[in-house]
């Protein structure tokens, strides 16, 4: 009896056969060059939404019309949100996803590895057009991320039906990417893998994707109605044929609010990895960890009106939104006293890895209180489409997700490549980062309060000071970030060499393989006591 | 649980140029459409179309030389037991979403219904809306009479969509037997209930194209621009009926395979994939036979 999985082969039937070169990225279907892919895909991505972030700094950096007109801002700030949430967050976290769960579990691949091809090489198309939008006669689109109607419809520039198509084909990507990871979990893991014994990311992952696929088709619809809307005459978001603008909103935010948690399980499941390695214990609550995660997964389904506070619903719509919103701050809450526990008299020490988890569970709590203080309906109608809005969502998203993506990478960057990084490099990466992201994010709590609007490309006298420092934080930021790619490549090319288990980690399979992980791993199941 | 054995032999494909390929295909699919869209929108004439239609010959390129892979190495016997596994919950878990893309546009109408229309005739808080924007609005549903004054008539259940549901609902129960017969092995019931299956998919198709056709005929004027009634009739049948003719090619594709004499009563993953699809769009249309045509 044969105990190898069957590799089809064009050639002699070697194991660590590859091949070379470009065919070797555009055909492969192995899990591990596509989360290979998915992690550079997303760190350009990263790269070139800062660029647009870096420039909406520049014009914001004093107040007036310095270098863009207001049309081109709008521009700036739409495409840096799609780019940041569909090209850099999410592809991000699919990376991990396809790099580590199969080793995590013991599987010898993805369930579905020809789709899983499929899912990445959609992306750099979709964003192929979306950003060549730029080029347009019209420009790219300019009504935000959250592109509402009448401003995608009745008010929209001739690139919407670009935007929309890009959608489409991010969202088919997604939504197989998704399928991928849950027959994977489902289906493939080593006998004795239970499901309460799966690592955390796993199961975070295995949520999220549940997520994905609830979510992406509604996003689907509604980038249709928009479409149908502007181009063939339909009246979905118009009142004047019976539709509703703010039924766009409804939709949309099904779609939205779900999307915000796909960005944030993962990162919860990255850090409940990394947080018990390097505080030598134990996770605190394994089970209440994947309850809450649940939890949050659930709730996330029934509170995305709390984004249209002010749009004018009925009463009883505001109290339950306000309610169910501020629900989510219990699971939320297990999550991080799990963290703060586990760390609780744990022989801690500082790697790279635990610096961006503590820093991430102490900012992105930071974005959790300011996300209830919005949650409150009639504080809500202060502070709706002010910079705390943005403040807000750049706390949880960035020294949130962004930072347990770096966490990810620190930790398991010895296992991609084989050797460690330079600690020294990456902590300038870590103190540049924590302390120009807060120079950034913190003082956009402040304009925000004071009443400065979102989008806008010009503002008052009286917010011009922390404008400034909010400026000079977010072009340290961006160039901060120019070090990890340094961090990465040195790593790629070199360094000491890494062993197995590098951090002496308690837990994990993919720990038990050698560093760089073999091209096939697990190609029989390993033995889960 | 899961022998050993099984786990030993799950197909990894070393390469495959059909996922670029398909990406490829779904470039050309968005950058035509959003091209043929816009210059329709600006009545100019591009190349757009051209660009759309090179996508779906090269989709369908893509998707017979992959399936064709698949089912080679299906015959060739390297799939094992999880390997099916996987492809039936992989199959599972897209019919849900495509359940959820049903759901959105459901949403809509449900909102149209129960929200956007009464409030526009001054329900809950709304007098003012009424009163300053159409006054002369009638809150009614199915809504015959825009705020702006477009006018249409509403399609009835009765006549053809009744006779469209029985054909619907027949032929889901035509697909289950003939997915019995495959499982006992009765070769001809296996062809004469899927052909037959296939038959009342492709008669549905043509009476919903008799139907469009009387909408839009002068005598009931709706149109996809008749306000919302006719934009979610018209959204959600038109989405339904492309479903039904994807799920119709599929049980095609079944029968010339059945007629390869492929499948056995173990082994029938494609077959059981497409009669799932088949279930889901006969669900599909009883929900909107009650929410679009009847209530």
């Amino acid at each position: 009896m044969t105990t190898e999985a069957i590799h089809d082969s064009h050639e002699h039937d070697h194991h660590d056969h590859k091949m070379t070169g470009i065919k070797r990225w555009l055909f492969t279907t192995n899990h591990k060059d596509i989360g290979t892919l998915y992690l550079w895909f997303a760190f350009i991505m990263l790269l070139f939404g800062g660029a647009l972030a870096m420039l909406i700094r520049a014009e914001l950096f004093q107040p007036g019309l310095q270098f863009v007109e207001p049309d081109f801002f709008n521009q700036l700030t739409t495409v840096h949100g799609l780019i940041m949430v569909f090209g850099a967050i999410m592809p991000a976290f699919t990376g991990f996803a396809n790099w580590m769960i199969p080793m995590m579990i013991g599987a010898p691949d993805m369930a579905l590895p020809r789709m899983n091809n499929w899912s990445f090489w959609i992306l750099p198309f979709a964003f192929a057009i979306l950003i060549s939008s730029f080029f347009m006669d019209s420009g790219a689109p300019n009504f935000g991320w959250t592109f509402y109607a009448p401003l995608s419809t009745t008010y929209s520039n001739g690139s919407t039906a670009f935007f929309v198509f890009a959608v489409h084909i991010m969202g088919i990507s997604s939504i197989m990417g998704a399928i991928n990871v849950i027959v994977t979990i489902m289906n493939m893991r080593a006998p004795g893998m239970t499901y309460m014994k799966m690592p955390l990311f796993v199961w975070t992952f295995f949520i999220t994707a549940y997520l994905l696929i609830a979510v992406m088709p509604v996003l689907a619809g509604v980038v249709t109605m928009v479409l149908t809307d502007t181009y063939f005459g339909t009246s979905f978001f118009d009142a004047a044929g019976g539709g509703d603008p703010v039924m766009f909103q409804h939709i949309f935010w099904f779609f939205g609010h779900p999307e915000v948690y796909i960005m944030i399980l993962p990162a919860f499941g990255i850090v409940s990895t990394i947080i018990p390695t390097f505080a030598r214990k134990k996770l605190f609550g394994y089970s209440s960890m994947v309850y809450a995660t649940a939890s949050i997964a659930f709730l996330s389904f029934i509170v995305w009106a709390h984004h249209m506070f002010t749009t004018g619903m009925p009463l009883a719509g505001e109290l339950f939104f306000m309610y169910c919103t501020m629900l989510i701050a219990v699971p939320t809450g297990v999550k991080v006293f799990n963290w703060v526990a586990t760390m609780w008299r744990g022989a801690m020490t500082f790697e790279l890895p635990m610096l961006f988890s503590i820093a991430f569970v102490i900012l992105f709590t930071i974005g959790g209180f300011s996300g209830l203080m919005l949650a409150l309906t009639p504080v809500d109608f202060q502070y709706h489409d002010t910079y705390f809005v943005v403040a807000h969502f750049h706390y949880v998203l960035v020294t949130g997700s962004l930072f347990s993506i770096y966490a990810g990478a620190y930790y398991w960057l010895p296992k991609w490549t084989g050797h460690m990084f330079s600690e020294r490099l990456g902590k300038a990466h870590f103190w540049c980062s924590l302390i120009s992201v807060n120079i950034l994010f913190f003082p956009m709590h402040f304009l925000g309060l004071a009443g400065m609007p979102r989008r806008i490309p010009d503002y008052a006298l009286q917010f011009a000071d922390f404008n400034k420092w909010v400026s000079i934080g977010g072009f340290a930021f961006g160039l901060s970030q120019l070090i990890f790619l340094a961090v990465v490549i040195q790593c790629i090319r070199g360094g000491k060499k890494a062993e197995a288990n590098p951090w002496e980690a308690e837990e994990g399979l993919e720990w038990s393989v050698p560093s760089p992980a073999p091209y096939h791993t697990f190609e029989t199941p390993p033995k889960i006591d | 649980m899961m022998t050993t054995k099984e786990y030993e032999t799950y197909y990894v494909p070393a390469q495959s140029h059909w996922p670029i390929v398909g990406a490829m295909a779904l470039f050309l699919i968005a950058i035509g459409a959003a091209n043929y869209v816009t210059d329709l929108k600006n009545e100019e004439s591009g190349f757009g179309g051209y660009i759309l239609i090179a996508g779906l010959a090269m989709v369908i390129y893509m998707v017979w030389g992959w399936f064709s892979n698949v089912i080679n190495e299906s015959m060739a016997g390297k799939y094992s037991h999880q390997m099916d596994t996987s492809f039936r919950q992989g199959m599972s878990w897209f019919i849900f979403s495509e359940v959820m893309f049903f759901a959105a546009f459901f949403g809509a109408l449900f909102y149209a219904r129960m929200f956007s229309v009464p409030w526009l005739g001054g329900d809950g808080n709304n007098a003012m809306t009424f009163e300053v924007l159409w006054p002369q609005f009638v809150a009614e549903w199915p809504l015959i009479k825009t705020p702006d004054g477009t006018s249409t008539t509403a399609m009835g259940w009765y006549g053809l969509p009744l006779i469209n549901t029985i054909i619907l609902l027949t032929s889901s129960v035509t697909a289950h037997f003939a997915h019995v017969a495959l499982e006992q092995e009765k070769r001809s019931q296996l062809k004469l209930w899927l052909g037959l299956t296939v038959l009342l998919g492709l008669v549905f198709l043509f009476l919903q194209g008799v139907e469009y056709a009387h909408g839009y005929s002068e005598e009931m004027k709706l149109y996809l621009t008749s306000g919302i009634y006719g934009n979610t009739f018209y959204m959600l049948t038109g989405f339904h009926g492309m479903h039904v003719t994807l799920g119709t090619i599929m049980l095609i594709v079944m029968f010339v395979r059945v007629m390869k004499g492929h499948f056995t009563p173990q082994n029938h993953f494609a077959f059981q994939a497409a009669s799932w699809y088949w279930h889901f769009v006969d669900v599909v249309w009883v929900l909107l036979f009650f929410f679009v045509y009847i209530l």
